[in-house]
């Protein structure tokens, strides 16, 4: 295990966080902050995959030409996957949805049985 | 040691502590906000790693979330959960968890030296990887590759050709390569994520809505 290997580790540790809330918790609000906390992790670590060192002492490179078609050969070279990137900032959007719908159905159960715990909700257990 | 993996190193442990406070503690307006440190952290750790576009996005997406979210808590109060007990023994749950964990992650980051699945260390994309250029070539016309080596990963091939734009490399001509794939490469799939946010909309209206609940106004148990 080396120091390379230590933020993908992190990620997982932060995407293991997210699915107990969403297992283990009995509370409506609990369960969405795992999946808000998931969605996170799962968005990081694809982003990481991607990431390219920099030359040393420079910033990371963000696929954006700032210098004209000049730099594009340098740019080529240095800079981040913009691949990764392009995916996931579908998959934030994505997870927008998805919250803001799960926040509305919670909502609504809440309206119904007085309660964001899912224990008490007797016509929902299975 | 490169200063940038300090930094994330430091963002990461943040986010973990920060998320599980979330998930533990006995306050849900905590539990939020707690949440909403995590969110503004990601959005850092993205500018760290060289992506603006999406750090801009998920402090947008983050404020929306918190908003809603603050707004669903603070107006709602309930105090079960004070006392109430996990639905499962918490060591079940973090023992399976955990034991789900270490395979996923032992099978990405240990496994063989060439595989498909291999997660690549920190730094080191696939993208910075060389293959010869001849395996690019359509199946049985080996006489189409085009010579030397290229990227291993279609990201590394689109840096390097995708700002011309001529008949030969099929470039998208923009400045932001990001925005040129999600605009351009895959415009039909932004299409469909704009599809997706108004599904989501139309649903969560239909949930909430008052109008249209009340034709079961007889049937008390449907309200």
């Amino acid at each position: 295990m080396t120091l390379q290997m230590v933020p993908y580790m992190l990620t997982f540790l932060l995407l293991v966080a997210g699915l107990y809330a969403i297992v283990a918790k009995r509370n409506l609000v609990k369960v969405i902050v795992g999946i808000l906390i998931l969605d996170y992790a799962a968005n990081l670590l694809l982003v990481l995959t991607g990431y390219r060192t920099p030359p040393a002492g420079q910033a990371p490179v963000a696929p954006i030409l700032t210098g004209g078609a000049a730099q594009a050969q340098e740019l080529a070279a240095t800079a981040v996957d913009p691949i990764p990137q392009a995916l996931v900032l579908t998959s934030i959007v994505i997870g927008l949805s998805v919250a803001a719908l799960v926040v509305a159905l919670a909502v609504r159960l809440y309206e119904k049985y007085g309660t964001f715990d899912t224990e008490l909700m007797r016509n929902l257990k299975g | 040691m490169d200063p940038i993996l300090i930094l994330l190193l430091a963002m990461l442990g943040f986010m973990l502590i920060g998320s599980l406070i979330a998930i533990e503690t006995r306050d849900l307006l905590s539990s939020v906000i707690c949440v909403g440190a995590v969110g503004f952290g990601t959005s850092l750790v993205f500018l760290l790693l060289g992506a603006p576009d999406l750090a801009i996005t998920q402090v947008v997406v983050e404020i929306l979330v918190l908003v809603v979210l603050v707004r669903v808590v603070i107006t709602r109060r309930d105090e079960t959960h004070a006392t109430s007990r996990s639905t499962l023994p918490v060591g079940v749950v973090l023992l399976a968890l955990g034991v789900m964990a270490a395979v996923v992650f032992g099978a990405l980051a240990g496994g063989p030296e060439e595989g498909a699945l291999r997660l690549r260390p920190f730094g080191d994309p696939l993208m910075s990887a060389e293959v010869p250029a001849a395996q690019l070539a359509p199946a049985g016309r080996p006489d189409l590759a085009p010579a030397g080596t290229c990227s291993a990963s279609v990201g590394g091939a689109f840096l390097e050709q995708g700002l011309a734009q001529s008949e030969a490399s099929r470039g998208t001509g923009a400045a932001n390569y990001v925005m040129g794939v999600l605009l351009d490469y895959r415009a039909y799939d932004t299409l469909g994520e704009a599809t997706v946010i108004f599904v989501a909309v139309i649903g969560a209206y239909a949930v909430l809505r008052k109008v249209g609940r009340s034709r079961h106004a007889g049937n008390e148990s449907d309200r």
